[in-house]
């Protein structure tokens, strides 16, 4: 008799992966800007080391379609010469890569220690109460996703958020809503920038 | 004492100081790979070691020495990695280095190269810094075309190419095999060592992994001299060292200073005080994964080994400054979501413990704690650390562990009124635990 205790085991009961595969999307291939930006960056790599490509060639695919698909990783996988497989890998370990549909600005507010110490959870209660959203969620227009995420190496400028590739800096609680209208209309031009930009912000 | 001149951050509140034409026109720029491509690498890495300049990165093992170790008689290519993942909470130095002066550690990783006879250097950097990257590649492709990298440098033979590569995300990927692994287009996880990169590194060529601050020194070692390196600071610690401050402070930001200058002046006097004169409750010197310092410690100079001697690591430089608002519980809450949420999940102990120990923190911060939950804490710690492939598993339970040691009353008081005894205005207003 085995010593290890009885294991209700049934087909229903059996461990459960939580994986979900992404979705398969419309067909996907690269636009020509795109393939020829993603042949010049693998030819960094030694021949035999495309793999070094993938995250550059996740970041063409999910700039070209906003997400990344079942459909866009094959591409890239029949790009690099890998499997499909260890392109999906890749994809659900890194944070900066989305498998849904995102809003058109993604507000990554820091939750990190130096952000927190100056009110950046405030900021993300602020930001869920004006768009209605909890973290995680994109509003109904379209508009903004609401994501937590940890250190942004700004920690002098808190509370931080990173929108899109863009920052906004020192972001106060009460400063939000008017920040979230001055996004609805100004786009890109709300934002503060990252100050050590000094060439482009003066 | 004499005033502290900065070099690693000269001139950086000028605007153009990040171009080619200002680095070479007001900073010296690339003589000193001038210089160094007139010595053999040997003796390079000699006057690195004299030097005795330790790694920025958050180790602080002498960078001479790990040049030293790249395996020489290989026939296989051999490759500098530099690490500018920068993500350890509470450190933004790197950031300013490579915005405001790119082309200093575009030529750190030239002579990096050659010292130890590569001829790629890998530059890679997180993927939240795309800003910095777009300024950093446009700078490179300038020293390509001014002939300070690519084939035939400066007329001597040498070639070296210098490549930004993008990561995607991940804190893991500052652990430099989890870093070679990400630049080889795997998950960032760490491997097991030996063999070290210096052996079998990046595509398991001989490799060494340097972070930015560290190969910015670079280029001033071999134009000023080792003794000018080892006059700057305390006997080991020499160097100019970027200081990050951060949190209840007046003007949070990076000063440089040397090593000599004490953690009381880089609170009161570069970062102009604590925040509304608020009492210093205590302070974390070297980002998140550091053990904290009561004020007593304030006298302590700001070097690797002074900082070690008190109790805590320098680390990364990132001091975070906390006044008396901050609740100790809440803070080990903050800090292991974050070590839960970047724990890369490879070692058991690390992936389920540091979930184990957010839960309990959440419990007890929300005030259903229970007495025996802080020896749990403890247990769960004591089970992760030294027990995992990398340093991520003692850093994650330092919070823990040492905010029990220095304010277990608080823990105490948590359990016993069952609420967080110390909340502040500047936190949420509804708990955070409950939305996990």
């Amino acid at each position: 008799m085995s010593f290890h205790p009885a294991m209700d085991y049934a087909p229903a009961r059996f461990h459960k992966s939580g994986r979900t595969l992404a979705d398969e999307g419309p067909a996907f291939v690269y636009t020509p800007e795109n393939q020829a930006k993603f042949d010049a960056n693998v030819a960094r790599y030694p021949p035999e080391e495309r793999k070094s490509a993938v995250l550059y060639a996740l970041y063409l695919a999910q700039g070209q379609q906003g997400y990344l698909t079942a459909a866009a990783m094959r591409h890239v996988a029949e790009q690099i010469g890998c499997t499909a497989a260890e392109v999906e890998d890749v994809v659900s370990y890194y944070t900066m890569f989305f498998t849904k549909p995102v809003g058109t600005y993604v507000l990554n507010v820091c939750r990190t220690l130096s952000c927190a110490l100056r009110g950046a959870e405030r900021v993300t209660e602020e930001l869920c109460a004006t768009l209605g959203i909890k973290p995680g969620d994109t509003d109904p227009s379209g508009t903004f996703t609401l994501i937590e995420v940890e250190c942004l190496g700004a920690c002098d400028r808190a509370p931080v958020v990173m929108v899109n590739d863009d920052w906004h800096e020192c972001l106060a609680p009460e400063q939000v809503r008017e920040f979230i209208e001055a996004v609805r209309t100004n786009g890109r031009a709300a934002f503060t920038g990252c100050h050590l930009h000094k060439e482009t912000k003066g | 004492m004499m005033a502290y001149e900065p070099i690693l951050t000269s001139h950086i509140d000028e605007p153009g100081s990040s171009t080619l034409d200002f680095y070479v026109t007001r900073r010296r720029g690339y003589e000193g790979l001038r210089k160094a491509l007139t010595f053999g690498p040997g003796d390079l890495i000699e006057q690195v070691k004299a030097s005795g300049l330790r790694g920025r990165g958050g180790a602080g093992f002498p960078t001479g020495l790990k040049w030293q170790f790249v395996l020489k008689d290989t026939p296989k290519p051999k490759y500098i990695c530099c690490n500018a993942d920068e993500s350890e909470p509470g450190t933004f130095k790197d950031h300013v280095l490579m915005e405001r002066n790119p082309h200093l550690l575009i030529e750190g990783c030239a002579i990096a190269c050659y010292a130890i006879g590569a001829k790629v250097a890998y530059i890679y950097i997180r993927g939240e810094f795309y800003h910095v990257q777009e300024i950093l590649e446009a700078e490179i492709e300038k020293a390509y075309r001014a002939g300070f990298l690519g084939t035939n440098i400066l007329g001597s033979g040498f070639d070296c190419d210098v490549f930004v590569h993008r990561g995607a995300g991940a804190y893991e990927a500052g652990e430099e095999t989890a870093l070679i692994e990400s630049l080889e287009g795997k998950r960032a996880q760490p491997r097991i060592k030996p063999p070290f990169p210096a052996v079998a590194g990046l595509y398991q060529c001989p490799t060494a992994v340097n972070n930015v601050e560290t190969l910015c020194n670079v280029p001033l070692i071999v134009l000023n001299g080792p003794e000018w390196f080892t006059g700057l600071g305390p006997e080991k610690n020499g160097g100019p060292k970027l200081f990050c401050v951060s949190g209840h402070v007046k003007k949070p930001g990076v000063y440089e200073a040397s090593m000599s200058t004490t953690l009381r002046e880089l609170v009161y006097e570069h970062a102009g005080g604590m925040l509304d004169d608020r009492p210093l409750k205590a302070i974390i010197p070297g980002g998140s994964s550091v053990p904290l310092l009561l004020p007593d410690h304030l006298d302590t100079p700001a070097s690797f080994d002074h900082v070690q001697k008190a109790g805590s690591l320098l680390g990364s430089a990132g001091l975070i400054v906390l006044d008396d608002t901050v609740c100790m519980v809440w803070l080990a809450m903050n800090l292991l979501h974050f070590y839960r949420h970047e724990s890369c999940g490879k070692c058991t102990p690390c992936r389920e413990g540091t979930n184990w120990l957010f839960q309990l923190l959440g419990r007890i911060e929300s005030g259903e704690g229970q007495a025996k939950d802080l020896e749990l804490l403890l247990g769960v710690s004591s089970n992760i650390v030294g027990k995992t492939l990398c340093a991520f598993g003692d850093a994650a339970a330092t919070p823990v562990l040492s905010t029990m040691k220095l304010f277990r009353a608080e823990y105490e008081a948590h359990v016993r009124e069952g609420r967080c005894t110390l909340p502040a205005e500047w936190r949420a207003k509804r708990p955070v635990f409950a939305a996990h």
